[in-house]
């Protein structure tokens, strides 16, 4: 009989020990992944294939438990049965070639009272490298059972697998020394946070008042919570301080005290002079070539999703176009026919066009994570990083935010300085992201003409990677300013492992890529699809009928104007009429025919004019319409009219949705058909015969594209990763800020310039 | 004298830390008194610093460096 309640095991481990590769190999890629894409900041669970009454989570990398970033709080919250109920066994994974360092969480861990099994991954590099370590002896000292394996090639796996099957007896908890003068402390520190916080486990106990002791993060949280412990931890350490005893050492000097003892007992060394990765790196972090290789490789990553996504977006495009031809010619001429093809079925093919970039895009990011070149990057950016407030580890969630700000501020995660991961958070979404892909290439290749700039480069293209400088010399600032005023916290520090290189596993990249794509597909299009239709009621009600409206004023003005312009369509026609008789009266038989199809042609032609100016009084009495006359006066310096405004209403909810709403402004059906739209752009007049959109307001649009934060989602994430509506509000104003005044510049500037 | 003291080849012990405050972090990556520890090189900008320590890559600023106390090998 299976258990009913099934054995739960957490997958521990230090980032780049392979944990995400034994998770693979365990739960045959069957992963259930909680929410968002990012390094492993989510809960990602699955079934253990061979046994699937075992439940796999995966933990967050840490090299710690101590909880100072997120994802350590998270790894110790679920360890401790603080989210979930506890795990019934921890698999620590351990990397053979590092197996001190490695050990030191696995010693946390086992301090807490849980069952451990030692995965020694990477047996293979490590002998490789001259590094044997004897698992026996290893297990012995530990007093937990150890299980050499080679993740990526599934060695040793399935006797981890029979392992995990039968839960070992719990080792000895504290076989490590702590100093005298700090251990001598404890009994009392233990009892005063056992008084106060009566539910903590035991083995919990002893490790609060080690990091209440080592952290003042830690300390300062249970000020609240148990107020006596803290001021008996604070009494404990003033009286370290005085007598110079290193209390914020204590923990862990003895446990490597301990551990350097056992890994000189279990390993024998006989390492060469140097390891292929060191000198990898000899060449990849050299002063000359490292910045260089960096940038080409940023090059090839933009000049990648650029042109070469371009075949898959065009056959999206027209796939998209089959479908909604394709409903409207099988669906009956109903209003809920145009809901589906205008609304669903276009609003939704403008997120599907870009997945192929965003693909691309995580694609690259996975195969710098899987190598070992994200470190590295953070390495040879740091210093540029430290200059505007920011640290080397801010440049993967950066890079990522130019996919998506979300799995970009997700990844903000694994900075442990709290103040760092705040200024990142705030400036991530000022990276332009591929939602702003779409809006940019529509009116860039509408209004920029298509010139070579000093023969080279083409002025559409040099255009479209100014608005990426423009985001990235902007978020510089931003953070720059954020933390001179804005945002205090502690000094930022950058402490972070070099890991060796490996070769990337394509299917773990390819695996990893399309999953995170998925997510973010499925976010998007829920949103996208809601908004659609939201957008098509506002663009179509309250309906209006010309003839039926007689009553109200501004009816009759616009009844008036149609038939002005009615009258000024009918009159060629009138003429035609003249001529056809002229024909007739000679007899001219020839002539007459072809004055007859010349005169349904511009009959034809008249009615259609008719129908699109009663579709255009139709949205601009619609309630979109509505909001944006209503809105036109704030946005008039900046160049836009009430069609933009409108447009740029809708895009607050989701950038790319501008597109849609221009579509339907201009009846033209809907954004993928973006030559009729550009067309439609570019022949847009005012009353007075002026173009609405000359380059200097396409221009002021894209400006303001570049720097307003419109996305909801944003802000939703925004708010959970930072738990207070506080600082997406302060996101959303900022940059929405910047963004009126950035437009206002180009547009008055240019005016003042005598352009457009 | 003090880990950023140290030019990139050079090796030294961990004798300590300046100051009560230094990061706990520094520590839990192995960076603790009677520690061995190579520089191996500096950022192409000069800063960071790659260290090698207890046989894997470790990188930190100089801010930080300056605060453990070494004995040059």
């Amino acid at each position: 009989m299976a258990d009913p309640q099934p054995l739960r095991v957490a997958l521990a481990g230090n980032p780049n020990v392979g944990k995400t590769t034994l998770f693979n190999r365990l739960t045959g890629h069957h992963q259930r992944v909680a929410n968002f894409p990012g390094v492993t900041v989510e809960r990602v669970s699955g079934r253990l294939t061979c046994a699937p009454h075992i439940d796999i989570i995966d933990l967050p990398g840490t090299y710690s438990l101590t909880p100072r970033s997120v994802d350590e709080r998270i790894a110790y919250d679920i360890l401790t049965g603080h989210l979930e109920r506890k795990p019934d066994l921890v698999v620590c994974v351990v990397d053979a070639g590092n197996l001190e360092r490695n050990l030191y969480l696995v010693s946390q861990i086992i301090d807490l009272g849980l069952p451990v099994v030692v995965a020694l991954n990477m047996v293979d590099a490590a002998a490789r490298n001259g590094l044997e370590v004897d698992a026996v002896k290893l297990s012995d000292a530990l007093g937990v059972p150890v299980v050499p394996i080679v993740a990526t090639l599934g060695q040793g796996v399935e006797v981890l697998e029979v392992q995990m099957q039968q839960v070992p007896p719990l080792p000895d908890a504290r076989q490590w020394e702590l100093m005298d003068a700090v251990s001598k402390r404890v009994p009392e520190l233990s009892a005063a946070l056992a008084h106060e916080a009566p539910n903590l486990p035991e083995p919990q106990v002893f490790m609060e008042v080690l990091h209440a002791l080592a952290e003042d993060m830690v300390l300062e949280s249970w000020r609240t919570v148990a107020p006596a412990f803290a001021a008996k931890v604070q009494s404990a350490r003033e009286s370290f301080t005085k007598r110079n005893v290193a209390f914020r050492h204590a923990e862990v000097a003895g446990r490597y005290a301990w551990l350097g003892d056992i890994v000189r007992q279990v390993t024998t060394r006989n390492t060469g002079p140097s390891t292929i990765s060191d000198r990898i790196d000899a060449v990849v972090t050299h002063r000359v070539a490292g910045p260089v290789l960096f940038l080409l490789l940023l090059l090839l990553i933009f000049q990648a999703i650029f042109s070469w996504a371009t075949p898959a977006m065009d056959l999206v495009e027209a796939g998209v176009g089959w479908l909604s031809s394709a409903a409207q010619s099988v669906l009956p001429g109903h209003m809920l026919t145009d809901l589906l093809t205008d609304g669903v079925i276009a609003g939704v093919g403008n997120v599907v066009i870009f997945l192929p970039q965003i693909l691309l895009l995580f694609f690259f990011l996975g195969l710098m994570e899987d190598t070992g070149y994200m470190a590295r990057s953070a390495f040879i950016m740091d210093r540029i990083m430290k200059r505007v407030g920011l640290s080397g580890g801010s440049v993967l969630p950066l890079l990522s935010s130019f996919a998506c700000a979300i799995p970009g501020i997700m990844a903000a995660r694994t900075l442990d300085n709290e103040r760092d991961r705040l200024i990142t958070i705030m400036v991530a979404p000022l990276m332009s992201c591929s939602a702003r892909l779409p809006v940019y290439a529509l009116f860039i290749a509408a209004f920029i003409p298509q010139q070579q700039v000093l023969g080279l480069v083409g002025l559409q293209g040099l255009t479209m990677f100014s608005m990426y400088l423009m985001g990235i010399a902007m978020a510089f600032a931003a953070a720059a300013i954020l933390k001179r005023y804005v945002i205090k916290g502690s000094q930022s520090y950058f402490v972070m492992e070099l890991p060796p290189y490996r070769r990337p596993r394509l299917r773990q990249v390819a695996g990893r890529m399309v999953m995170r794509s998925g997510v973010f597909a499925r976010r998007a299009g829920k949103i996208i699809f809601g908004l659609s239709i939201v957008l098509w009621f506002l663009a179509s009600f309250p309906k209006v009928h010309p003839e039926g409206m007689a009553p109200e004023a501004a009816a009759a003005i616009e009844r008036d104007a149609l038939l002005q312009q009615a009258d000024s369509l009918m009159r060629p026609h009138t003429d035609a009429a003249g001529g056809l008789m002229v024909g007739a009266e000679h007899l001219n038989l020839e002539l007459a025919r072809s004055l007859e199809a010349q005169a349904a042609e511009v009959y034809g032609t008249v009615l259609d004019s008719l129908r699109q100016a009663a579709q255009s009084y139709q949205i601009r009495n619609s309630l979109i319409g509505r909001f944006g006359h209503l809105l036109e006066p704030v946005m008039q310096p900046l160049g836009f009219d009430w069609k933009i405004s409108a447009g740029l209403v809708t895009a607050f909810a989701a950038r790319e949705v501008i597109i849609s709403t221009m579509g339907i402004i201009y009846s033209v059906g809907d954004g993928e058909d973006s030559v009729a739209l550009r067309d439609a752009l570019k022949a847009d007049r005012y009353p007075d015969g002026r173009p609405v959109f000359t380059p200097l307001v396409a221009m002021s649009l894209l400006v303001f594209f570049v720097f307003a934060l419109q996305c909801m989602s944003t802000l939703a994430i925004a708010c959970r990763e930072t738990g207070t509506w506080r600082w997406p509000a302060v996101m959303w104003l900022y940059m929405t800020a910047i963004a009126y005044v950035a437009s206002l510049m180009v547009y008055q500037g240019g005016r003042m310039l005598g352009l457009g | 004298m003090t880990l950023k003291d140290l030019r990139p080849g050079e090796s030294g012990t961990v004798t300590g830390y300046r100051g009560h405050d230094a990061p706990v972090r520094l520590m839990e990556m192995g960076l603790i008194p009677g520690t061995e520890v190579t520089v191996v090189r500096l950022a192409p900008l000069g800063d960071p610093m790659d260290l090698k320590v207890r046989g894997y890559h470790l990188s930190i600023r100089k801010r930080e460096a300056a605060d453990i106390c070494v004995v040059k090998a």
